[in-house]
């Protein structure tokens, strides 16, 4: 468990977000928020509407109802000056193959409109210890290497708010750890807040501020890691988590 | 609109271009192919040139013409077919990049590819047929230009069928062209269609253009009207073309499809 955040105002304020695709209902009137510097854990099992509240915060699926603020401003209607400032990384997204490491990210760094592009890709390569696959081509990426090369994409643009969905799902302990302790001291050095879901309940524990279950697109829990083993008299939050995935 | 966003996403495909033979053969050999087999019917036609006469102009200057509003055509859909196949479609549409911008870059793509499609077709059927397509003469310009809109309005439109049904519609980005050429008129007058089929061609830009052009060929003169239709039936159709792909991209936000389009 990381420092905790002083209360101020939300970077992120998400208030009765739903979609619903046809009868079925993702995600159903959530309201949550995030403060400045904040990491807050969304949990919940496969199907629970994780996934759809990141690509409803990115602005790739429309919510049903409800609403997203970021930076004080209304998604639905500053979608670029938001998301200038968001950035996110996913085990299920991918970068262009037949570019190099390197040319993907200048790509990404010009789309953001960044300044001395050259040094930012040289710290960035440095950070995710890529720095020998820079002129390799990201079809020759193992998925390992591919995740910190989606994950250098989302630090390049210095975003400040982060969205990570399983980012470090197929990555080895060694990596993951670094790429753990890379959030903590981004986060630390810059007040980067960050919604961060993932199915290893350790890390979740370890990197959590805050955390939210979700269950059938509702939240059925949040607080700190120990508020909600203690509200579900358990040992853990991966007992936690099974005895709420198994009551579905 | 930003331009840095449209410069990042040209860029993202001249990277790619510098290193995919498949991509570099959409301008080189496939134009180049095209201009052979055309070459050699055009050469055996000519035997009849008694009763067909100017074929050689005629055919090679339609297939070099058709093939500025195919390329145009592609250079959109493949753009886009391109970020579903590297699964790169959520990198773009999660940043700033809207969807105009993501247009737009598109069309400066297929105003390259074009360029290079035709100097290649331009140089080869003066090395190989002795033909040169500027005895088109100054329309040649206006004609190119209404073609590369007319490409971009099949673009745009396919690219929107492929949005919205995913990657089974993807055939039509190769396909979906082929739909107009019957009432393009590329290598026959219009009058050879049926009645009801020259209606509805006359609503088609490119049939105006190729009209024109054998008018050019045929008597020399400026084919002002056919010029004046092709441009105006292009407008119309690019703003309404336009509009549909913001629809379809709001509708499929709407419907989650954006996120799953290259599943």
């Amino acid at each position: 468990m990381t420092d905790n955040c002083q209360p101020s105002s939300p970077i992120v304020e998400v208030k009765n977000l739903t979609k619903r695709f046809g009868e079925f209902t993702a995600v159903d009137g959530i309201s949550f928020d995030i403060q400045p510097g904040e990491i807050l854990g969304l949990l919940g099992p496969n199907g629970a509407g994780k996934t759809t509240t990141i690509q409803m915060l990115l602005g790739l699926v429309t919510p049903t109802a409800g609403s997203i603020r970021m930076f004080g401003l209304d998604l639905a209607t500053h979608r670029e000056e938001i998301l200038q400032q968001v950035n996110f990384s996913s085990t299920y997204i991918s970068m262009p193959y037949s570019l190099t490491v390197e040319e993907n990210l200048r790509v990404v760094a010009k789309l953001y409109g960044m300044a001395d592009i050259t040094r930012r890709i040289d710290e960035m390569l440095k950070k995710v210890e890529m720095e020998d696959l820079r002129t390799k081509v990201t079809r020759r990426l193992s998925s390992g290497q591919m995740t910190r090369l989606t994950l250098a994409k989302a630090f390049l643009t210095e975003p400040k708010v982060l969205l990570l969905d399983e980012p470090t799902a197929s990555l080895d302990p060694d990596i993951a750890h670094k790429i753990r302790a890379l959030l903590k001291e981004v986060r630390r050095s810059s007040g980067l807040s960050i919604l961060y879901t993932s199915h290893n309940m350790k890390e979740m524990e370890e990197m959590s501020d805050r955390i939210i279950f979700l269950q059938k697109g509702k939240i059925v829990a949040q607080g700190t890691a120990q508020e909600i083993t203690q509200r579900f008299g358990q040992r853990d939050l991966e007992d936690v988590f099974l005895k709420l995935a198994r009551e579905q | 609109m930003k331009l840095h966003r449209i410069n990042a996403l040209v860029q993202r495909h001249l990277f790619l271009y510098r290193r995919s033979l498949p991509r570099l053969m959409e301008i080189f050999y496939w134009p180049f192919l095209d201009l052979v087999v055309w070459g050699f019917i055009t050469v055996y036609l000519m035997k009849f040139q008694g009763q067909l006469p100017g074929v050689v102009t005629f055919f090679l200057g339609a297939l070099i013409l058709w093939d500025v509003l195919f390329r145009a055509q592609q250079g959109i859909t493949i753009s886009f077919l391109e970020e579903i196949w590297a699964r790169n479609l959520m990198n773009l549409f999660a940043s700033p990049l809207t969807p105009g911008e993501f247009l737009t870059a598109t069309m400066v793509l297929s105003v390259f590819k074009v360029t290079a499609v035709a100097f290649v077709m331009a140089v080869c059927a003066l090395v190989f047929y002795d033909y040169n397509v500027f005895v088109i003469g100054l329309s040649l310009i206006p004609f190119v230009l209404n073609l590369i809109i007319a490409g971009w309005i099949i673009g745009v439109l396919t690219t929107s069928i492929i949005m919205r049904y995913g990657q089974e519609a993807e055939v039509l980005a190769w396909g979906m062209v082929f739909l107009f050429q019957p009432i393009s008129c590329v290598f026959y007058p219009i009058e050879i269609l049926p009645r009801w089929l020259q209606t509805i061609a006359w609503g088609n830009p490119a049939a105006h253009i190729f009209e024109g052009m054998r008018l050019v060929l045929t008597t020399s003169a400026f084919p002002g009207e056919h010029l004046a239709y092709a441009t105006g039936l292009n407008l119309l159709y690019f703003v309404l073309m336009v509009g549909w792909f913001h629809y379809t991209f709001n509708v499929c936000k709407e419907k989650g499809l954006l996120v799953r389009v290259g599943e």
